[in-house]
């Protein structure tokens, strides 16, 4: 019974990855087969008009890759009895999840269809590293792992994350276009992206919402250690860097409120924190020592 | 060198105060957050003495040069070291001295009415005007209380203010930041951590020569510790037969504590610990203690047990010492117990599943002086061969007798050990308040809008409104207000 339930896990996360492929070619279809309108007054403008067909497939195959990927997550977690953040690679399949996820909402609201080709990138890599070198057969938990407080604690720190990564990415093309338009104009096609200051905003609003999650994760977490590991707070790697990203983000959204930060410097400072959740994700899973060694590695 | 220059003094006060006013702007405490953030980081790269005694150690051997400088700088102590506590002590004295002229200041201003109504609001946001009906002023102080704004009316106009929840959120945030601190100091004055590792089948008497490391804070008193005996009934661990990992660690003890008389059942698991009152007893680790009985060449027994050995993998491949200071000349063994024996490519034992199935006890005698008498301390877990010499090697199952020149030693077969963890925390719940208040005030402080609402009625009718940070929604509400003015809803 577990086993069909985690190959059908398997199958839905090789269909959902198909489909992510498929938006991928369609968002890049929608970049670069846009024409450029002849006209004299503005030539560098681009005609979106008949790339809006495709535009709407690629979100339309980015939202069924999220609804396949969500059905293999489940599945995975009915094939072990259990929630599925038990090893690597169900937290990158989560993860991958996740960062999708908070696209797709936040799309409902900004103008973020331009992202859709990262996030479908990064998706497809996160994924594709997780089949091809985190996978573990499904299996129960460890003992320290059984426990309400880790549905608590890691869907919550799952979703910060998801989130981190997306400000993160936009802060990131607030620098590349900062850098482009210090030098002249946009190029043609970087012009129908939003402008900076949109983008400067749109990255702090994301932080801003999700701050208050991410100190809750950290604060579940210390709930949790202390009744697995006697204490609440042991300064294991894990909990250094999960404090270390607290920090920064605490200190962006000081520097922007408080001092009035904005452009060049914050979109530094957001991918500075940004940076250390994947450090810690990363390194300290894989190669750190200390507590949290549930990568299965 | 006549022409000196001239500075105003500033006196020992002025200075202070000039001290003061730099620690507690906001600059110096980002930059301190920031280092706070930084300083971090070298305490989770480098091997620490609280979570990693072994690595601490095994640096010293290594590189003793470079230990012995890295150890200057308390790098294998960080969280503990007069830096960092440096950084995080100036950064909360630089919070303290930002946060308490604030919640003064908030205090008198969320008692005082909101400013007068601007006389051009058509500079401010969401301007908008319309011929007046008559009764809009009437409406709008329905609406205002309605929406529980504290409103400043004068001269036919009103001046409506709300949102001050976003900063007394702000500041609960921070003096809860305060609370958690101090919960933190509490705990470390105040509580206590021991460990100790039972045989089962052993008792456990709650008194400080039980354990085998026990640290407390500066004011605990020695008599604080709860009176309990505790005896190890039965420990037994479920492992995956596919993919050798634990599932379930569960621990049965009798307790009797307090009168001594009474005794009650319990049973621990890794989520969850005994509580006794402030104090909590955790399962931490466990692992084998093979028994063997060491006889002299007469027979006589000179040592009987279960000695504990130290899980080396997954599979609990375990290692230990076996010392019988007692025979002459002295005796020890180095042993390694493998619950389910196997070979190895290179032909060594190694364990195979970490359930007892098919456990070995591989032993290596030496004879000589066990070293115990040189007055620096040892490791039970090891021994110092250097004074000894090997006489003899063997592979036993349970049952088995090994005889060597001078005695003969018998693997009886083996108990579980588990490694308990005592700790009474008692500054813990304040810190807890600390943390449940820390994201009510900031859930609080980013989610409250503080805006100000203006209207004027003469002849027309005008609306105004000013946001006081960023945060979007003004519009919309005044849009609101509005409609609701025209009776269009």
């Amino acid at each position: 019974m577990s086993r069909t339930w985690a190959f059908l896990s398997n199958y839905l996360i090789y269909s959902a990855m198909a489909v992510y492929t498929l938006s991928f070619f369609a968002h890049a279809v929608e970049t670069a087969w846009a024409v450029k309108i002849p006209d004299e007054a503005a030539p560098k403008t681009l005609d979106y008009k008949r790339t809006e067909k495709v535009a709407r497939i690629a979100t339309a195959m980015m939202i069924l890759g999220f609804l396949l990927l969500l059905a293999g997550v489940i599945a995975r977690g009915v094939s072990a009895g259990r929630v599925p953040w038990g090893n690597m690679y169900e937290f990158s399949i989560t993860g991958a999840l996740a960062f999708s996820g908070a696209y797709l909402a936040a799309l409902r609201k900004y103008d973020l269809r331009w992202l859709g080709l990262l996030v479908s990138t990064a998706v497809l890599l996160t994924l594709g590293t997780a089949v091809a070198v985190l996978y573990r057969p499904s299996a129960p938990l460890v003992p320290a792992l059984k426990s309400t407080w880790l549905v608590i604690h890691v869907s919550a720190a799952i979703i910060s994350g998801g989130v981190f990564l997306l400000a993160n990415t936009i802060a990131a093309a607030y620098l590349y276009l900062d850098s482009m338009e210090s030098k002249g104009e946009r190029t043609a096609w970087a012009k129908r992206l939003p402008s900076l200051e949109y983008l400067d905003q749109l990255s702090y609003r994301l932080v801003a919402f999700v701050f208050p999650l991410w100190t809750f994760a950290v604060i579940a977490g210390a709930i949790w250690a202390e009744s697995a590991w006697g204490r609440y707070w042991g300064w294991d790697p894990k909990e250094t860097w999960a404090f270390i990203t607290w920090v920064a983000y605490a200190a962006y959204l000081h520097a922007r409120v408080t001092i009035g930060w904005r452009g060049r410097r914050a979109a530094w400072l957001c991918l500075f924190a940004g940076s250390t959740f994947l450090f810690n994700y990363i390194y300290v899973n894989i190669w750190g020592t200390g507590k949290h060694t549930y990568s299965g590695l | 060198m006549n022409q000196e220059l001239q500075i105003p003094e500033l006196g020992a006060i002025g200075l202070l105060r000039y001290a003061w006013r730099q620690l507690t702007s906001m600059r110096t405490a980002l930059i301190l957050l920031m280092l706070l953030g930084v300083a971090a980081i070298p305490g989770s790269l480098i091997p620490q003495r609280t979570q990693n005694p072994m690595a601490v150690s095994a640096a010293f051997k290594s590189s003793p040069g470079l230990s012995r400088m890295m150890d200057r700088f308390s790098l294998f102590d960080v969280y503990g070291s007069p830096w960092f506590s440096a950084i995080y002590i100036l950064l909360f004295i630089s919070l303290i001295g930002c946060v308490f002229p604030r919640t003064i200041e908030h205090f008198h201003a969320s008692r005082a009415l909101p400013p007068n109504t601007p006389k051009n609001l058509n500079r401010m946001e969401s301007y908008s005007t319309w011929p007046a009906a008559g009764n809009e002023l009437e409406l709008a102080r329905a609406w205002f209380k309605k929406n529980r704004f504290r409103v400043l009316e004068k001269d036919s106009s009103i001046s409506a203010e709300k949102g001050f929840l976003r900063e007394t959120g702000n500041l609960f945030f921070h003096l809860a930041l305060i609370l958690i601190l101090l919960g933190i100091s509490f705990s470390s004055l105040f509580g206590m951590r021991g460990e100790a590792i039972l045989n089962v089948g052993e008792r456990f008497v709650n008194t400080p020569t039980s354990y085998d490391s026990l640290s407390y804070g500066k004011l605990f008193k020695d008599g604080k510790l709860v009176n309990f005996i505790m005896t190890i009934d039965k420990f037994e661990a479920k492992y995956n037969v596919v993919t050798n990992a634990p599932e379930d660690y569960i621990l049965n003890v009798t307790l009797r504590r307090g009168d001594l008389v009474t005794s009650e059942k319990h049973v621990i698991k890794v989520n969850s610990p005994l509580t006794l009152g402030s104090t909590k007893i955790y399962l931490q680790a466990n692992g084998y203690s093979p028994v063997v009985t060491v006889r002299d060449s007469a027979g006589n027994v000179a040592m009987q047990g279960p000695i504990p050995f130290l899980p080396q993998d997954a599979n609990l491949r375990s290692t230990g010492a076996i010392k019988v200071p007692d025979a002459d000349p002295q005796v020890g063994f180095v042993g390694s117990f493998v619950p389910t024996y196997g070979r190895s490519k290179g032909g060594g034992a190694v364990s195979v599943f970490p359930d007892a199935l098919d456990p070995r006890l591989l032993l290596s005698a030496w004879s000589g002086d066990l070293g115990l008498d040189s007055g620096t301390p040892q490791s039970v877990y090891r021994i110092d061969t250097s004074s000894m010499k090997e006489i003899g090697l063997k592979s036993l199952k349970p049952g088995e007798i090994f005889t060597y020149a001078g005695g003969a030693i018998t693997f009886e077969g083996y108990v579980q050990w588990v490694n308990l963890q005592i700790v009474d925390d008692p500054g813990k719940n304040y810190a807890l308040l600390g943390a449940i208040v820390a994201i009510l005030g900031l859930l609080a402080s980013l989610f409250t809008r503080r805006r100000r609402i203006w209207i004027r009625a003469g002849e027309v009718v005008e609306v105004a409104g000013l946001a006081k940070n960023a945060a979007p929604g003004l519009e919309e509400e005044i849009a609101n207000f509005v409609q609701y003015l025209k009776g269009e809803k």
